[in-house]
């Protein structure tokens, strides 16, 4: 008898743990066949049917990769990390400012102006995306990496000066006063003071800006028209469409690998961050 | 997103209170030093505000003003503009390809948010027993949101190949489809790959959201209906999902809007095709824009779509503050 209920209890975690299991290697398989697929040897890649696990391992594609194309992959690498990071430092810098003072120093008509920027949220860029590009032309700016860091500095701004404000919202304001008694400056009480307790939330701004811009794909697509400015996610569009006659999917396997494994490294490294600040985002 | 805006007016405290000077005459210099402190501080509050809301007001407010001036002109890419007034939406209103682009879209919707809501459910009741092992899986099923629309569309993409991709040759394995079949081959099939890519890429997204929505339960609430003899069923439907209330209406919103956006998955994934038949609203925008380089009716129907997007969110706000006065 029980031993029965010992069953009837370990039944719904025995249960939980398959499910569980059984979703994982559902949601990781997609992953590992892009490892695994970008490891083969050229010919294996090509192999119909597809190899489940690689007969010997080869960084072969990643050796053509890096020189398919009529520019090299790596200069692909470096227009998306200063175009991320670009935008990435502009939203912080500009998120914190701009959080700090709507939070701490109100101004007449600072409420307004701040919802001005939160109704932002309701038009996503894919919808202007015709006059900006209109407007980036008359400032000279299509074409350019600054012109699409500033583009998607626009659209990350909202969130993260929401963030911000929130995250220098909730310090009390003794703490400020108590710097600003001390002799410190205004801009030197926020720098020196409520800066380092603010550091989640910039952490979180600068994680959400970054994967944004890292994995951008529409305006990227429009706004760059000169294959040497493609960032990644347009550089794998054309390793599809350049080798059209055979595509070759162990090297574009190594191009999305590259794309991907960078997100992947910074996730685990910081999800903390980015799940509280999505949660705090999105639910607050 | 809109929710925000409501939820952080009610949280706003009023700056001044507490912070008067004494108002005796006494005090009148000290007050005119609080009264220049103040000012001080209001200025550079504009100061600190000012570079964001320029760079908002360049690269969004004035693009929007634009693109309902465009909209309302004949504006090629090179030459002369024209002014044709509601020429633009009229022209769209008889547009087949436009109408036909719309309904897709529309079907794509209908098609992804059941299957994204339940997905993200399933993933949420399931892992939210707050163990490390459930915080664990928890990792793994959020892990896809962060890689792209770009690069799980070309990983979707030689998954689901005729022959070479490992999903058809599993397929052709269990003998579900011949190896020979192209599921890009009809405009139902590619849905469904295109579906099932984005299901992997964003029920963590889901599951995340509804995963906060119920841990905001408190969990004696659910036992006492237990105790009151509701089974595991009923105190879901009648004790939790009603609770869960302001989280559906965000979680339907993320994938209404998102669903109407789509673009990236169907250009790389089936690039319209076959014959035209996976052509969402924004890919025909991207055509009319960028292809024909008619910018004039391009502004009309990004025009039209975000009207549609500004009706999703205003409904959002409306069924969240319906709940919150429950």
């Amino acid at each position: 008898m029980s031993h029965l209920s010992a069953i009837r209890r370990s039944l719904p975690t025995g249960a939980w743990w398959t499910a569980s299991t059984c979703l994982a290697v559902l949601f990781l398989y997609p992953l590992y066949v892009m490892v695994s697929q970008s490891l083969k040897k050229p010919s294996e890649a090509a192999q119909v049917p597809p190899t489940m696990f690689p007969h010997g391992l080869s960084i072969q594609n990643y050796r053509t990769l890096s020189h398919t194309g009529s520019v090299s992959f790596l200069q692909h690498v470096t227009n998306s990390v200063v175009v991320a990071v670009g935008a990435t430092l502009a939203t912080v810098l500009l998120a914190t400012l701009a959080g700090y003072g709507f939070s701490k120093l109100r101004f007449p008509g600072s409420n307004v102006v701040f919802f001005a920027i939160l109704a932002t949220f309701m038009i996503p860029f894919q919808a202007i995306i015709t006059p900006l590009y209109s407007i980036l032309h008359t400032l000279g700016l299509q074409n350019t990496l600054l012109g699409l860091a500033l583009v998607y500095t626009t659209f990350q701004l909202p969130f993260g000066i929401f963030l911000m404000r929130n995250s220098f919202a909730a310090l009390p304001d003794s703490l400020e006063e108590a710097a600003l008694i001390d002799g410190c400056g205004i801009l030197k009480a926020m720098y020196r003071v409520l800066l380092p307790v603010a550091v989640p939330g910039l952490i979180t701004t600068a994680l959400f800006t970054f994967f944004t811009c890292w994995n951008e794909f529409f305006a990227a697509l429009i706004l760059l028209t000169d294959e040497s400015k493609f960032t990644l996610p347009v550089t794998l569009n054309i390793l599809a469409a350049n080798s059209l006659g055979g595509l070759n999917w162990g090297v574009m396997q190594a191009g999305v690998a590259v794309t991907v494994i960078p997100c992947v490294i910074l996730y685990l490294l910081l999800q903390r961050y980015y799940v509280n600040g999505l949660l705090s985002g999105a639910v607050k | 997103m809109a929710v925000k805006s409501a939820r952080v007016q009610n949280s706003e405290v009023h700056p001044d209170i507490g912070r008067d000077p004494a108002d005796t005459a006494a005090v009148a210099p000290l007050r005119r030093q609080g009264y220049t402190m103040r000012r001080r501080r209001q200025i550079l509050g504009v100061a600190v505000v000012a570079p964001a809301f320029i760079v908002i007001c360049v690269f969004f407010f004035v693009p929007l003003v634009l693109m309902l001036w465009m909209s309302l002109n004949n504006w090629p890419l090179l030459g002369e503009h024209k002014f044709i007034g509601f020429g633009n939406y009229t022209r769209a209103f008889h547009d087949q390809d436009w109408r036909d682009a719309s309904l897709f879209t529309l079907k794509y919707t209908a098609l992804t948010t059941p299957v994204l809501f339940v997905a993200g459910l399933g993933l949420a009741l399931l892992v939210r027993r707050g163990t490390k092992a459930a915080r664990f899986f928890q990792s793994i099923f959020f892990l896809p949101v962060i890689i792209g629309f770009a690069a799980g569309a070309y990983l979707f993409l030689y998954l689901a190949q005729p022959g070479l991709g490992p999903l058809t040759d599993l397929a052709r394995q269990l003998h579900v489809s011949s190896g020979g079949s192209n599921w890009f081959s009809t405009a139902t099939s590619a849905l469904l790959i295109v579906t099932a890519m984005v299901t992997w890429k964003v029920a963590g997204m889901q599951m995340l959201l509804l995963l906060s929505g119920l841990q905001s339960i408190p969990v004696e609430l659910e036992e006492a209906a237990r105790i009151d003899g509701a089974n595991r069923w009923q105190s879901f439907r009648h004790v939790v999902l009603p609770l869960l209330r302001p989280t559906l209406a965000l979680v339907l919103v993320f994938s209404v809007a998102g669903s109407l956006l789509a673009f990236d998955q169907f250009y790389i994934m089936t690039a319209g095709g076959p014959s035209n038949g996976t052509i969402t609203a924004v890919y025909q925008i991207y055509r009319t824009s960028f292809i024909n380089f008619d910018l004039g009716y391009g502004a009309s129907l990004s025009t039209l779509l975000m009207i549609v997007l500004a009706a999703v969110s205003a409904l959002q706000m409306l069924l969240l503050r319906n709940s919150d006065h429950n």
